[in-house]
């Protein structure tokens, strides 16, 4: 661990204690927020968890076997499962181990 | 902190206690097999906490990019904003308790205290911040048991890191069944996609941001007149964010 990880880990952390402490520095008198922040605000959760489902592949390689497939299937496996159950500890413990043991054969 | 007032908040944050403890494993069990110590992935839960991010952040504390970092966390983060608002009012009269209940505003804990009536004759700012420090220690605690067996982890730990995928593919999951409007949705994951194609895998995520911002602000003539990007009971929340279950999405 070196000098860049605890700037890092300060950026997270400011960036959170920002996000949290905004509304209430700057909606002192109980005010709605302005129609373009709560637009962003709605709209941007579900697409920058499309970006972070991206972002989860970054480092995987479509061009070569074994193509991306243990990611995408074991990815579609949690979809499947969350949709299924709507439980967070099925959809993640499962496709985990699933990838794990994937990894392991292959 | 006194019992009465612990005692009282507990129950109430029984729910929040099996996602936490799986959750925050998870975290240190991926923190301790990329090499991080313990004291770092211990010291994010306690002075982040905030479930997705500190998942996202695993592999940026390895980079030099602190800036991009920041980034990111006001992207990921941006919905707190609905709680604070939410919560302006009853954390209002908190006292001294004020500025932790607003430091550890999860969606959890959001949904515990916005719920729930205070029980009477307790102090409303402390049983919110009973509340609040139950589940943060919770977090905290698992985040330490993980990284305990993380280090003490004899098998082959090769994607671990998949836990990170498939909490985010169970979030997205989740917020696409909850709303109409997938358009949000589809422009991120578009954005990101070109942009990882053009920039690849080290420098995308800045433009990526910036695309997707400028996308939605573009997008919003459309997806404010559709009318169906909002649930009617929906109230403050984003439809899929809605934490009315806190044990369902278990992630502070």
């Amino acid at each position: 661990m070196n000098g860049m990880t605890l700037a890092v880990a300060a950026a997270v952390c400011a960036g959170t204690v920002l996000t949290r402490f905004l509304p209430f520095w700057l909606l002192p008198a109980n005010k709605p927020l302005p129609a373009w922040a709560a637009y962003l605000a709605r709209v941007l959760p579900p697409a920058v968890m499309g970006l972070l489902v991206v972002y989860c592949l970054k480092d995987v390689s479509f061009a070569a076997a074994p193509f991306g497939l243990p990611e995408l299937a074991c990815m579609a496996l949690a979809a499947a499962l969350y949709a299924w159950k709507r439980n967070m500890l099925l959809s993640i413990a499962l496709p985990t181990a699933a990838y794990m043991a994937v990894l392991y054969l292959l | 902190m006194d019992w009465k007032t612990l005692r009282a908040a507990f129950p109430r944050t029984v729910p929040v206690l099996m996602g936490y403890l799986f959750l925050g494993a998870a975290y240190g069990v991926l923190m301790a097999s990329a090499g991080y110590p313990a004291a770092l992935a211990v010291g994010m839960s306690a002075a982040v906490y905030a479930g997705s991010m500190q998942f996202a952040a695993v592999p940026l504390l390895a980079g030099a990019d602190p800036l991009g970092a920041f980034a990111l966390t006001l992207l990921v983060n941006v919905r707190h904003i609905f709680y604070g608002v939410a919560m302006l009012g009853k954390y209002r009269g908190a006292g001294s308790w004020r500025p932790y209940l607003i430091f550890a505003l999860t969606d959890e804990t959001f949904a515990v205290n916005s719920a729930g009536q205070v029980p009477p004759g307790l102090d409303a700012g402390r049983f919110y911040g009973a509340v609040s420090l139950l589940n943060q220690s919770y977090w905290v605690l698992a985040t330490a048991l993980g990284c305990a067996l993380g280090a003490a982890a004899r098998f082959d730990t090769r994607g671990i890191s998949f836990v990170m995928t498939a909490l985010f593919v169970s979030i997205f999951t989740g917020q696409w069944l909850d709303s109409p409007e997938h358009r949000p949705a589809l422009a991120g994951l578009g954005a990101a996609a070109v942009c990882l194609a053009l920039f690849g895998p080290d420098s995308f995520m800045l433009p990526a941001m910036g695309l997707i911002v400028a996308l939605l602000l573009a997008m919003r003539p459309w997806l404010e007149g559709s009318g169906g990007t909002e649930k009617p009971a929906a109230g403050p929340l984003p439809a899929g964010n809605r934490p009315d279950d806190p044990g369902e999405e278990a992630c502070p």
